[in-house]
């Protein structure tokens, strides 16, 4: 009863869609970052830190790193199921992943309003 | 033109009598005549008769004789000797338990193809003659329906060697839609709730082996995009 193989959670759409949708955030994001970068008057800390003083700037940066983040939850928990086999493991290493990246979540939001 | 040797180096395991598996190296004459895999495969097991393999109708229509040909899955009686590299490496499709050389145990690629309910549900009462589709709704089927079951793209897939317990695999996958896309079917919805899971979907990451070594030619990763396009149009 015990291993008895059970399958059947019903989830996944979602996660697959977000996969997707991140994906092309972050992509446009990657345009955006490039075209801003080659505008900048000149290449130093200064017209850095000016790039990513506007609000649109760190909105749209934000929102990269936070596609970024639930891009890498989606294929990282995806590895985890492939090749770790023990259930107790699994949870605790998907736990120590999501957390972690909710901590870089915070901490990218605090380098944004920093500058 | 000339017989000529051909060099094999053939997988061969019986467990009532080896401790492990072994390459086992063979040459054989073949004839002018001998165009297929399978033709000097026979001629092989004629020699030594301890070499097994499974084969049936030896013309890519039963599915029998699938196995990894220089690395490669393919279906022996499809396989032109001409295309292969010497020493032709023989080995049983990977992934699954082998019984003895060139066979494997197939239950667990059955299991998940069962898994799917592999028929058409349809609980109005039978007509006189036949359920009638359209040529159009006839015509989503073709791709989906000829597969023939011989397992090379499941053993192909990664997803399908980690978790054959639980990921349908691209065969399964493929006769799944070919019933959602059966418009005599009155299952899709239970169909798509059955499928959506992470393990029994979503774990094809799209690496598209199965499109590679079809035999027939047959598309799983776009059947299973289809699917993925379905669930996607109910859920937004």
């Amino acid at each position: 009863m015990q291993n008895r193989i059970v399958v059947g959670a019903h989830y996944g759409l979602r996660d697959w869609i977000a996969q997707r949708v991140t994906a092309t955030v972050m992509a446009l994001y990657t345009v955006i970052f490039v075209v801003s970068l080659f505008c900048m008057p000149e290449f130093s800390a200064d017209a850095w830190r000016a790039m990513f003083s506007s609000g649109f700037m760190r909105f749209a940066t934000f929102l990269f790193w936070l596609a970024l983040f639930f891009h890498a939850w989606v294929g990282i928990r995806d590895v985890l199921m492939d090749y770790i086999k023990p259930v107790g493991l699994r949870l605790a290493l998907h736990s120590v992943v999501a957390f972690l990246l909710i901590g870089y979540a915070g901490w990218a939001a605090q380098i944004l309003w920093r500058l | 033109m000339a017989n000529r040797t051909m060099k094999f180096q053939i997988y061969r395991y019986d467990p009532d009598k080896d401790a492990a598996p072994y390459m086992q190296d063979v040459s054989i004459e073949v004839d002018a005549t001998d165009r297929k895999l399978l033709d000097v495969l026979v001629k092989l097991k004629a020699k030594d008769d301890s070499i097994s393999f499974r084969r049936s109708c030896r013309e890519g229509v039963c599915g029998s004789d699938a196995m990894n040909i220089n690395g490669k899955n393919g279906l022996a009686c499809l396989t032109d000797i001409a295309s292969l590299k010497e020493p032709v490496q023989l080995r049983p499709l990977p992934g699954l338990p082998v019984i003895r050389d060139l066979i494997v145990d197939m239950t667990q690629f059955f299991k998940q193809y069962h898994s799917i309910k592999p028929y058409v549900i349809n609980n109005d009462p039978a007509p006189e003659r036949e359920r009638l589709q359209s040529p159009e709704d006839r015509e989503e089927l073709n791709g989906l329906y000829e597969c023939i079951l011989c397992a090379s793209c499941s053993t192909s897939c990664p997803s399908f060697w980690w978790n054959p317990d639980k990921f349908v695999g691209p065969a399964g996958l493929l006769a799944a839609y070919r019933f959602i896309a059966d418009t005599r079917d009155q299952a899709t919805n239970e169909r798509l709730d059955n499928l959506e899971d992470p393990y029994r979907l979503f774990r094809c990451h799209t690496i598209m082996n199965c499109v590679d070594v079809c035999p027939k030619n047959l598309n799983p990763t776009r059947a299973i995009g289809k699917i993925k396009d379905m669930m996607v149009r109910r859920a937004v």
